[in-house]
């Protein structure tokens, strides 16, 4: 009598190791198998296209009825296995089916994971594995309406394409700040977002579910930041976990998944395990390719080859939504040490980056053109020697030498309504328009005729751009400095291409202005976060780990790694509850040095950062807040007593640098900010040597700007004078905001007002009522987000992962 | 007593970011890059001492808080023509948990 064998799950894995084991005779088994899904065994990863109605069920099945029949196959299809005893040999099914074996095989592959949220039990929540998942979604997706689906992973991304394609309003939630973070980088996830989006599937990316809403059915969903979606199904795609709770129960070694050993048997030399339940040298697999694998391997064991072994498998992703194209390979967590080859094409879209690790690559990111993907997967598997061909490596494997990457691409795709020069409010087609039309051929014949580039001039670079870009050859425009090795850009470029090409987000940035490097660097990250921070006020989300340590962690940082603590102390006064609060914080928390600034506030020196939060939430008790004394951005207004005191006082000095730093604290710029009012021209509070300083006279307020008193000693300019303190205001929160829309990163005002001169900044801000307005409209915009006390959220919690150390060993002995 | 020690989960450790660990010769940071790789070492800048667990992460490298040097994650090496090295301790990384080489973790003096 042939031997039995025993296979309990019905999918892919299981149907590869049956082909593999009849191909080879002679046979010393009888099979059967036990499946919980009602059917023959089809291609679970073509249920995407079934779902999108691009195939039919039957277009997927891999083993029809008299395939099963052809091998002498028992087939018992819906019945699920709920009990091995390894003492008997036997397995019984939840119906009582009962079978015996000689061998064992456990193919029992994956469960979705559910999050484990209020309401994840209600009608309408679906996962997304097996057919009769595709079924419900179809049914529901026949009514319209709307679908939320929850992860934007692979599998989440392909049921929010399909339920699209089947005419439903589709939200997609993705806990992480870009989509499919596993397989793609940054750079990718925001090409890829853009392209969900394109298509009219909305993504929401840092987006926490709290709760799956409704009382006998799913309406909607609801976010940690109390957002509501409605919905009419839920798709919960957050992940998969591998099944393993049958092997688990009859005694075999399970952690995450069953364990196997190269010869892919569990514990139990009888059984066997193979797909997406197994766990092999600590990996559990989501994927069919190693599934194949493995199969090779147990037919091979089973027809008796002791020899045959699975060492682990590598593997490449690919997103089956029709249109996109998208390849990922390699584990990015084994590329340490990892060297960057990456190539953008903006025009297209393109963007390709290969990790080489001792001239091997060890990992590849495809983006809008995949054709060599199977070509590098080649190389990374074969673990190739690419050094010879490093340098065209990444323009694939049918470059042949010639032109490549156009620099000026990012400029070439901006469509001509785009606004190159913004004091003039001069776009590109009407430059190429001049150019064209009246032969011009110099940047200041482009200037006369334009004024593009006429006033402050920071986009001269980007008007000299179109004019390369029309007139080829027969112009060569002035090197610019570049922000730094990542791109060829400068500032100015940046900052002018952010605006006119609506750029949102620094993966957008990197991608649509052709970043030469992945991620960026210390340098470019922080600016660039500022640039998007002050151009889109009311959309960034601020990226703290693209700033220094002292502005996301609202602290200065000490040479001995402790912090130091300012209290905002407005225009310089303070009070006896304030001074107590801070005493008593400076005793409590041991806080070794207390000391006056020459801000006209106080220091406290010498805090740890642990107890950072703590601190902050004692001051904020007593009505303090953050004296952004670590930021670009506003610092001190220093104030002397003026009228209210003082025998010389013509103004109320002190009143009016409250009322300033009342209305324009927390507000980030390219570099600090420091101001002062004095009472007269005595001059008490240094007003001449800050970035904005007020003489009170007493016709009125002097103001002046552009002062320093650091590495370099500048006395300020004079802008204007104005009667009124509400015109005072508007005039230095306007000058405050044109420095913030045309400084550099890092540029002090002084630096600024050198390079596009004091007359043009006085051109706008003093002599234009209009635009002056303008200024100062948009940075009361950009106050309503600013002007949280970001002590008040950090006591509160926020970022407390970078308070509080992950682990602490400090006291632990060391193993002799 | 086992040779690693679980010091957290890999989740808890922020993409480009990093991780305190306290330990008896002194903190250890713990950085994630932009790819999820995980890196180890003792949180002091081989020039001054600044704690690099404060730095800016970009690609395999950490920028010191203090004066800017750039350290390789990798090895340790600072950058560039900076020299100096941050000790680095062996990290491994299992079923999601990251785990330190006990030896340098409980190591009295780097
Ligand atoms: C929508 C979707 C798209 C995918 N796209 C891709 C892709 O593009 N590329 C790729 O490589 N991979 C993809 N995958 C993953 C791929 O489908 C899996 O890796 C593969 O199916 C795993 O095979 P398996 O045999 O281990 O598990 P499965 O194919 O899941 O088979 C396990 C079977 O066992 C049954 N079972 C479980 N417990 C019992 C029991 N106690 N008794 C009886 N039967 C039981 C289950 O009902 C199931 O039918 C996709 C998956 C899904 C869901
Ligand atoms: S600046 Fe003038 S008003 Fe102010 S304190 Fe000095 S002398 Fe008095
Ligand atoms: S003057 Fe120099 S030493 Fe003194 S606080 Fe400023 S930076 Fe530090
Ligand atoms: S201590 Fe790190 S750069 Fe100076």
């Amino acid at each position: 009598m042939p031997k039995k064998l025993v296979v309990i799950g019905n999918g892919m894995a299981a149907g590869r190791v049956l082909e593999e084991f009849f191909e080879r005779a002679p046979r010393p088994y009888e099979a059967t198998i036990f499946g919980a899904e009602p059917r023959v065994n089809y291609n679970r990863i073509m249920l995407s296209p079934v779902l999108s109605g691009e195939k039919a069920y039957e277009d997927i099945l891999i083993h029809d009825d008299a395939w099963y029949e052809t091998n002498g196959i028992t087939l018992h299809r819906g019945k699920q296995v709920v009990q091995i005893d390894r003492e008997a040999k036997r397995v019984t099914a939840a119906d009582g089916t009962t079978a015996d074996y000689d061998k064992l095989l456990i193919a029992t592959g994956s469960v979705p994971f559910v999050v484990p949220i209020p309401g994840v039990n209600l009608p309408g929540v679906v996962t997304y594995r097996d057919l009769d998942d595709v079924n419900t979604m179809l049914a529901v997706a026949r009514m319209g309406g709307r679908a939320v689906v929850i992860g934007g992973g692979l599998l989440g991304l392909e049921a929010a394409a399909g339920l699209k394609a089947q005419g439903m309003d589709v939200t997609v939630l993705h806990l992480m700040p870009t989509l499919m973070e596993r397989q793609l980088d940054p750079s990718a996830g925001y090409l890829l977002q853009r392209e969900m989006e394109e298509r009219g599937i909305a993504v929401r990316c840092r987006a926490n579910t709290h709760a799956v809403l409704g009382e006998t059915h799913v309406t909607g969903v609801k976010l940690d930041d109390g957002t509501e979606l409605p919905a009419d199904v839920v798709v919960m795609a957050v992940g998969i976990r591998p099944n393993a709770t049958l092997a688990k129960e009859a005694g075999l070694e399970t952690n995450r998944g069953v364990l196997v050993g190269d010869d892919m048997r569990t514990s139990d030399p009888d059984v066997f395990s193979v797909g997406e339940c197994v766990e092999h040298r600590g990996i559990c697999y989501g994927l069919v390719a190693p599934l194949y694998e493995m199969a090779k391997v147990v037919a091979a064991q089973l027809s008796g080859d002791g020899k045959a072994v699975y060492t682990g498998s590598v593997t490449a992703t690919k997103l089956k939504v029709t249109g996109i194209d998208l390849f990922s390979a390699g584990d990015f967590n084994e590329a340490k040490d990892g060297q960057d080859i990456v190539l953008r094409d903006v025009a297209r879209g393109i963007y390709k980056r290969i990790v080489l690790k001792e001239n091997r690559i060890v990992g590849a990111v495809l983006y809008g053109e995949t054709a060599d993907g199977s070509w590098f997967f080649d190389l990374m598997r074969k673990e190739a020697d690419v050094s010879a061909m490093r340098d065209t490596l990444i323009f694939g494997q049918s470059y042949g030498g010639g032109s490549s990457l156009d620099p000026a691409a990012t400029v070439a795709a901006l469509p001509n309504d785009a606004e190159i020069c913004g004091c003039n409010g001069v776009c590109k087609g009407k430059i190429v328009q001049t150019i064209n039309d009246k032969g011009l051929s110099t940047l200041a014949d482009v200037r006369a005729h334009t004024k593009a580039s006429a006033s402050c001039g920071t986009c001269t670079g980007l008007v000299e751009q179109v004019m390369a870009l029309t007139l080829g050859d027969r112009f060569s425009r002035a090197a610019t400095e570049p922000m730094c090795g990542c791109t060829d850009l400068g500032h100015d470029e940046v900052r002018r291409l952010i605006r006119a090409a609506g750029l949102k987000s620094i993966p957008a940035v990197m991608q649509e202005l052709g970043w030469k490097t992945s991620c960026g660097c210390a340098k470019c990250r922080p600016a660039l976060n500022y640039y998007l921070l002050c151009d889109w006020p009311e959309e960034y989300e601020d990226d703290g780990r693209s700033r220094y340590i002292n502005e996301r962690i609202h602290a200065n940082i000490q040479k001995d790694g402790t912090y130091s603590v300012v209290p905002r102390m407005w225009g310089g006064l303070t009070n006896p509850r304030e001074l107590r609060a801070i005493a008593d914080v400076a005793e409590k928390y041991d806080i070794p040095t207390v000391k006056v600034t020459g801000g006209q506030r106080i220091d406290l020196l010498g805090v740890r950062k642990e107890d950072l939060p703590a601190v902050w939430a004692d001051l904020n008790e007593a009505g303090m807040v953050s004296g952004h004394a670590y930021a670009k951005g506003l610092r001190t207004v220093k104030t002397c007593v003026g009228t209210e005191w003082c025998r010389f006082g013509t103004q109320d000095s002190t009143g009016l640098g409250v009322r300033i730093e009342r209305f324009m604290w927390g507000s980030w710029t390219p570099a600090k900010v420091k101001m002062g009012v004095s009472g007269c021209p005595r001059n008490c509070a240094e007003a001449t040597c800050k970035d904005v300083g007020v003489i009170c006279v007493d016709s009125g307020f002097e103001i002046h700007f552009a002062g320093a008193a650091g590495l370099h000693i500048k006395g300020t300019q004079l802008l204007c004078k104005v009667a009124g303190e509400d015109e005072c205001l508007e005039v230095i929160v306007a000058l405050t905001q044109l420095y913030r829309e045309q400084g550099h990163y890092l540029e002090r005002m002084y630096k600024w007002a050198d390079r596009v001169g004091v007359d043009a900044i006085r051109a706008i801000v003093v002599e234009d009522r209009e635009k002056r307005r303008a200024l100062f409209e948009r940075f009361e915009i950009s106050q309503r987000k600013a002007q949280i006390d970001p002590w008040a959220e950090r006591a509160a919690g926020r970022d407390a992962h970078e308070f509080d150390p992950m682990a602490n060993f400090s006291l632990a002995e060391a193993a002799e | 007593m086992s040779e690693w020690i679980d010091v957290g989960a890999v989740d808890d450790v922020p993409t480009l970011g990093s991780r305190v660990v306290q330990a008896p010769g002194g903190d250890i940071a713990v950085f994630k890059a932009a790819d999820g790789t995980l890196f180890a070492l003792r949180d002091r800048c081989p020039h001054k001492g600044g704690p690099l667990s404060q730095g800016m992460v970009h690609g395999h490298s950490v920028t010191c808080p203090l004066h800017n040097w750039v350290i390789s994650l990798k090895t340790g090496e600072a950058q560039g023509a900076d020299h100096g090295c941050a000790h680095k301790i062996p990290l491994r990384v299992e079923g999601g948990r990251i785990l330190l080489a006990a030896s340098t973790l409980l190591a009295r003096a780097a």
